[in-house]
């Protein structure tokens, strides 16, 4: 492997990172401010992907597309919210994690029913299909920078709604002490939904972003959920800076084990049995990270203040 | 209440038993209770974590799936024999546990849920890349374990009745480490672990050593698991397999090891009658299960208490 390579797959991890972000700033939201856990959070991702690949062929444009997935994840989320999960949120974990549990059994099973087992495949819109010089004789895909450049303009956005809005700051105090935040007179149920349905709709749209560099197909949400599960536990549940950088790290480690674990093995052992173990170890390194970091620190890198 | 606790568990005991000799002695059916049963071990010793240590553990489908995989790597090199397979089949998933639960037990609530569900993640990526037992596609057993080199395991009636008694040894251990010194001071710390500790005991300890029981008695539902299929694939260790333990613990009631057990019958029946009636039954299956968290808050055994 040799240093461009290297960079690619850095930029590859980033881009992946980025991607978590979106799909872990609602889980880590929601979780802070309602103290509900949501394992739907995935399917909403892919919800968002088959909802973006949809409308992107009814309007044969995929920027309409991918407008429109926004307000259409939006009322998803909203929709799934009213119908299960504000019957949960005074419920034990236990509770919440079977409820959200059977949601996806019946999202995956349904996508299933309505587009069939077979991944779809999105076309790269025109615009962005070529590649962009980023070193001498290194085309790296536009999409993929586009991707990253969407993404950070994305978390600068919400950090500016949680720390410099009203909103904002009606969902720290409400992440901080929720029944003070009631006695005030803020309509709490309101705040959760509205917190709800955006968590939705950032996963949506990550969703609907990937489809041109993923296979869109049922149970498509069930990794990026659990990765997105381990972005909060390193970054801190509740805490989006945490959830950021972890999300940055989480994809860096994963994109960067896949490519380096099979070379640096080969160092200790022969070509075919490096190749083996570098993929058993790749594919465990985040978790081991995971374990590492919260063998120092229970409560993640950056907890959020309580 | 406390008679229901052993006579449920007696009665269905008994009806296992029976079921055979009753109409149920054709291939399918026993193969169907045949893994009623295994899933009943691996729900009890859920239960041990969930009802007893008041601990959520979203990756129990792991410890099953060191067990199964310990079958699979002893079958490789040649080694079926019960008394060489059971013990270090469970040693083997005793021990994950306890590496896995010294790392997720510094935490609780949440984090737990999410630290336990990636190491099952951790565990299903592990046996996905083990490429000489098959990776993804799975491994096809030599044969099933042997009993002091006879085949008396191939045998379907034989192989009912040893998951029946190895079940009811599960429930009758879960029940008295329940009932003994160390499941009141494990109950104790679930519900208030501030009043344990200022009593002098060390959560830390009693949760992990709970942790640890349950992973060795999921480790041999998972050698009986491959037993029953003389198949082992990454399938058996998926999240949504620990999501589905979690439900039949819970569909049962978290008062007891007879809860887990009821449970997990009630679970199997159900998906296989769903299942003959549409191809998509987790459709109705998904709903099923809200309806069931949202209504049935102590479970099955505790609905008659409500009436």
């Amino acid at each position: 492997m040799n240093a461009t390579l290297l960079f690619v797959q850095a930029l590859n991890g980033l881009q992946f990172g980025i991607l978590l972000f979106l799909i872990a700033a609602g889980l880590t939201l929601v979780f802070g401010v309602m103290d509900f856990i949501n394992l739907a959070h995935g399917v909403q991702y892919m919800v968002g992907a088959y909802l973006g690949a949809t409308l992107a062929a009814w309007t044969g444009s995929f920027w309409l597309g991918l407008l429109l997935t926004l307000p259409a994840t939006l009322g998803f989320g909203l929709l799934l919210e009213f119908l299960v999960f504000r019957h949960f949120y005074d419920r034990d974990h236990l509770s919440q994690v079977l409820a959200t549990f059977g949601v996806i059994l019946f999202l995956n099973e349904g996508v299933r029913v309505v587009f069939g087992t077979a991944p779809l495949q999105m076309p790269m819109p025109e615009l962005l299909s070529g590649g962009v010089t980023v070193m001498d004789g290194l085309l790296y895909p536009t999409y993929r920078i586009a991707i990253l450049a969407v993404g950070l303009a994305t978390a600068g956005l919400l950090w500016f709604l949680v720390e410099r809005t009203r909103a904002g700051m009606l969902v720290r105090a409400g992440a901080s002490n929720a029944p003070m935040v009631s006695a005030l007179g803020v309509d709490i149920r309101r705040l959760f939904m509205l917190v709800f349905g955006f968590g939705a709709m950032l996963a949506g749209f990550a969703g609907a972003l990937a489809t041109p560099i993923l296979s869109v197909e049922p149970g498509m949400g069930d990794t990026p959920l659990i990765l997105a599960f381990v972005v909060i536990v390193i970054g801190g549940i509740g805490s989006i800076r945490g959830a950021f950088l972890g999300a940055l790290l989480v994809g860096l480690v994963e994109t960067l084990g896949r490519g380096l674990m099979p070379d640096l093995m080969r160092l200790v052992m022969d070509p075919s049995a490096a190749r083996q173990t570098g993929a058993a170890l790749a594919s465990m390194l985040v978790y081991i990270v995971m374990a590492a970091i919260l063998t120092f620190r229970p409560a993640g890198l950056f907890p959020a203040r309580r | 209440m406390r008679w229901r606790e052993t006579a449920v568990p007696l009665a269905i005991f008994l009806a296992l038993a029976a079921a055979p000799f009753l109409g149920f002695g054709q291939g399918h059916s026993l193969t169907l209770l045949a893994r009623a049963m295994i899933f009943g071990m691996a729900a009890i010793s859920l239960s041990l974590i969930v009802g007893g240590a008041g601990l959520i553990s979203l990756g129990h489908a792991a410890m099953l799936g060191v067990g199964a995989y310990a079958v699979v790597v002893l079958d490789h090199a040649r080694i079926t024999e019960a008394w060489m397979v059971i013990p270090i089949a469970i040693a083997a998933s005793a021990a994950f546990a306890a590496v896995t639960g010294a790392i997720a037990i510094r935490t609780s609530g949440v984090h737990f849920i999410m630290i336990t569900l990636a190491f099952g993640q951790m565990a299903f990526f592990a046996t996905s890349s083990l490429a000489i037992y098959g990776g993804d596609d799975g491994y096809t057993l030599y044969s099933r374990t042997e009993l002091f080199g006879s085949r008396a395991l191939e045998g379907r009636l034989f192989f009912h009745f040893t998951c029946l008694a190895l079940l009811i040894l599960c429930w009758g251990l879960v029940q008295a480490l329940l009932l003994s010194r160390f499941g009141r001071v494990l109950r104790a710390i679930s519900e208030n672990e501030t009043r344990a500790r200022a009593v002098g005991f060390e959560p830390y300890r009693y949760r992990l050593v709970a942790y640890a029981i349950a992973g060795a008695i999921g480790g041999l539902a998972g050698v009986l698991l491959a037993n029953g299929t003389e198949f082992v694939a990454p399938a058996y260790l998926t999240w949504q397999r620990s999501g589905d333990l979690l439900f039949m613990v819970i569909l049962g009631g978290t008062a007891g090891p007879h809860g887990a057990l009821m449970g997990a019958l009630a679970f199997i029946l159900i998906e296989e009658w769903l299942a003959h009636l549409t191809e998509h039954w987790r459709l109705i299956f998904g709903p099923l299960l809200i309806l069931c968290v949202y209504f049935l808050r102590g479970g099955i055994a505790g609905l008659p208490r409500r009436g």
